[in-house]
């Protein structure tokens, strides 16, 4: 009886420290997901709130009259006239005859320097779109540079940056500002327009092109090349030596530097096969190379999962082998493999390294149409204009960030979605 | 008693099989069956004969070989890496190990039942047609569907799942999953059906169920099942084969080897003394 409550006693004191072992463990737990969480905030804070901006642009308003004797041009139709269009004066005339007292060969520039260079092409492509506004007037607002865009910005927070202005563009400024002539509004050409020099008319478009581009090659030829890998070495080969080595190597080239892969598509693909330069045709073979081991292992661990059962009861039926895969295994291991392919997609969106050296890095205007069209992708893009001296490019390279991330956060939910949707149980 | 058999337990080396191990009638030969799994071997110069539209039961301790045995009949140990069969297998006279015979083909002629219900992760429809169908062995969905009923009224499972064909197979019950199975085996008409174990993880009334069902079946097809439960080797085959570590120790007609075993080995199992 002794004895007994003796033994009782000595569970309950160990009792007590157990718990408070796991007590503590569970706390060690919710610090870890804490410090992850708080890292993640602290990104999309920082992201966020420099790069809000960036989906406003400052307008100016003026009163345009589409002169064209000023523009001098007679007919709309005619390209040569066109091309060779005085179409700035539309909006210098504009601006000046808003501001009529200013004089002075340098005031004059400053004047105009108020609106984007690209200011003029807009309006062309506007007259271009309502022909019937030749000739008459019509208030339109005008994309206004990024100094200006930055300086209204701040200005609008309180805490005006007007390092880059002269003491004359603040008074104008604050003149239409009391005119409501100057607005934020949102800045469209973010998403319709390729790359520039000019950060008021830089957009995301061609990367983002570029990025699907290049992410659709990497798709076509990684997806159906990793499976067929995954299957024969899984349910095919003969397990030897060989098949180990082959592992191995998979295994190996899984955690190569992304930068070697991009060495090795400059030697062998432009090099050698002569695949022209910064296209999402060679883009898409340099992430495939990447891409390829993520895929193959991820796709042997869905073929593994099936259980061994379906595949004798397959057998046992007298289907081939072929026929067991292709009815069976690939079915139920379909889920797991497309996770795969996601994960191995969103990994290579993120790539930047090995496209650089493949000039993937080329500053490129044009959006790109097709696999052969000269391309960049979103994280180089972010690259490029985080290396941007102006102002005006910190606020683009956090809303490219933004623009990234949500296409990751988008890839990666439709892989979890895809594979609750598509799992079965047995 | 102390075992008088206690030397005799302990097998010598030339053992010769006692019992009626062949057939004036047979539907498969088995001589001098050895089978190795890389190097260690798992069966020792095995001979029997199954005869036409009997069941035989194959009985015997924890790896005796009687599964392995088993699977040399359809050929499953093709798939075992690094397993290889000696001896001479041959249905209606054809050798079942010669190069040119597709193992496809074996397979829909010899029928397997697994110990554990396997059904396909697919409507029960779809798992009693898919052998018709990968043999081609119906043409439309008419005749598919009669394969279907036909299969499915001899597993004894039609009044049961009639009325939800299109829902999976793996929703069923232990029991019924394992009937499906015995209904997917039979939808190709094979002529031996192997049954591997195949109420091991069945509670009792399934287990009725299916013995009741074996009988039923042995009218029509051949049947060789491997069973740990000698009391159901006694209700459902004729003759009964016990293997000890790879040996086929005596092949009887099942009533005598339960009442009058010839040799110790299968009198000490039979009663318990080991197994």
């Amino acid at each position: 009886m002794n004895n007994r409550s003796d033994t009782l006693s000595k569970i309950q004191h160990s009792l007590t420290r157990r718990n408070r072992a796991e007590a503590r463990f569970r706390w060690y737990g919710r610090c870890a997901i804490f410090i992850g969480l708080l890292a993640v905030a602290v990104l999309f804070f920082d992201i966020i709130s420099k790069g809000h901006g960036a989906f406003r642009a400052t307008y100016i308003k003026l009163d345009i009259h589409y002169d064209p004797e000023l523009i001098g041009i007679n007919n709309l139709a005619d390209n040569e006239q066109l091309s060779a269009g005085n179409w700035q004066a539309l909006s210098k005339t504009a601006l000046r005859n808003k501001f009529p007292d200013v004089s002075g060969r340098q005031d004059k520039r400053r004047l105009s320097k108020l609106l984007s260079n690209g200011a003029g092409f807009d309006l062309k492509d506007h007259l271009l779109a309502n022909p019937q506004l030749l000739g008459k007037k019509e208030s339109v607002w005008v994309l206004a540079d990024d100094d200006i865009d930055t300086y209204f910005k701040s200005w609008l927070d309180g805490d005006a940056y007007d390092a880059r202005m002269t003491a004359k563009q603040v008074q104008w400024i604050a003149q239409l500002h009391q005119e409501d002539l100057i607005a934020l509004k949102f800045n469209s050409n973010l998403f319709s327009r390729g790359d520039s020099r000019e950060p008021e008319q830089a957009g995301i478009r061609g990367a983002v092109m570029g990025s699907f581009l290049t992410l659709i090659m990497t798709l076509m030829l990684s997806f159906p090349i990793g499976v067929s890998a995954a299957i024969y070495l899984e349910e095919f080969a003969p397990k030897n030596r060989w098949t180990d080595f082959i592992e191995v190597n998979i295994n190996n080239l899984a955690a190569v530097p992304s930068i070697i892969f991009g060495l090795l598509g400059l030697a062998i693909f432009i090099n050698f096969f002569h695949v022209p330069r910064s296209v999402p045709i060679v883009g898409g073979l340099v992430l495939t190379l990447m891409t390829l081991p993520t895929i193959i292992i991820t796709s042997r661990a869905a073929i593994k999962s099936v259980p061994p059962s379906i595949r004798e009861a397959a057998l046992g039926m007298g289907a081939s082998k072929y026929q067991m895969v292709l009815h069976h295994v690939l079915p139920l291991a379909l889920p797991g493999m497309l996770t795969g392919a996601i994960i191995g997609m969103a990994q290579a969106l993120g790539e930047t390294a090995p496209l650089l050296m493949i000039g993937m890095v080329a500053f490129i205007v044009d959006i790109p149409n097709g696999f052969s069209d000269p391309a960049t992708v979103l994280p180089v893009q972010i690259f490029l204009w985080a290396d941007s001296p102006e102002r005006a490019f910190i606020e683009k390279t956090s809303a490219a960030i933004m623009v990234l991330l949500s296409f990751l956060i988008i890839m990666n939910t439709s892989a979890v979605w895809l594979r609750k949707r598509l799992e079965r149980r047995w | 008693m102390k075992l008088a058999s206690e030397q005799t337990l302990e097998l010598d080396e030339g053992h010769v099989t006692v019992g009626q191990s062949f057939s004036d009638d047979p539907k498969m030969t088995m001589r001098n069956i050895n089978v190795f799994y890389a190097e260690k071997q798992a069966i020792y110069d095995v001979s029997i004969d199954i005869t036409k539209n009997e069941v035989i039961a194959m009985i015997g301790p924890s790896g005796c070989g009687k599964s392995t045995f088993l699977r040399t009949l359809n050929r499953m140990n093709d798939t075992v890496d690094g397993c290889r069969v000696e001896g001479d297998i041959c249905m209606d006279g054809e050798n079942l190990y010669a190069p040119n015979l597709d193992v496809v083909e074996l397979r829909a002629r010899v029928g397997m039942v697994f110990q554990k219900p396997n059904p396909f992760p697919k409507s029960i429809r779809d798992n009693v047609t898919y052998g018709p169908k990968i043999h081609g062995l119906a043409d439309t969905r008419v005749d598919l569907d009669e394969i279907l009923e036909k299969s499915l009224r001899k597993a004894g499972l039609w009044e049961e799942v009639k009325d939800r064909l299109d829902q999976p197979g793996t929703g069923l019950s232990g029991g019924q999953q394992q009937r499906l199975c015995i209904a997917r085996a039979i939808a190709v008409s094979p002529e031996v059906i192997l049954m591997d174990e195949p109420c091991s993880a069945l509670d009792p009334i399934a287990t009725a169920k299916i013995e009741e069902l074996i009988e039923e079946l042995s009218q029509n097809f051949t049947i060789a099942i491997v069973t740990h439960s000698m009391q159901q080797a006694a209700r459902v085959s004729h003759r009964t084969a016990y293997f000890h570590l790879g040996k086929l120790i005596e092949v009887n007609p099942t009533e005598q080897v339960f009442t009058m075993p010839q040799h110790q080995l299968t009198e000490a199992y039979i009663t318990g003394r080991f197994g």
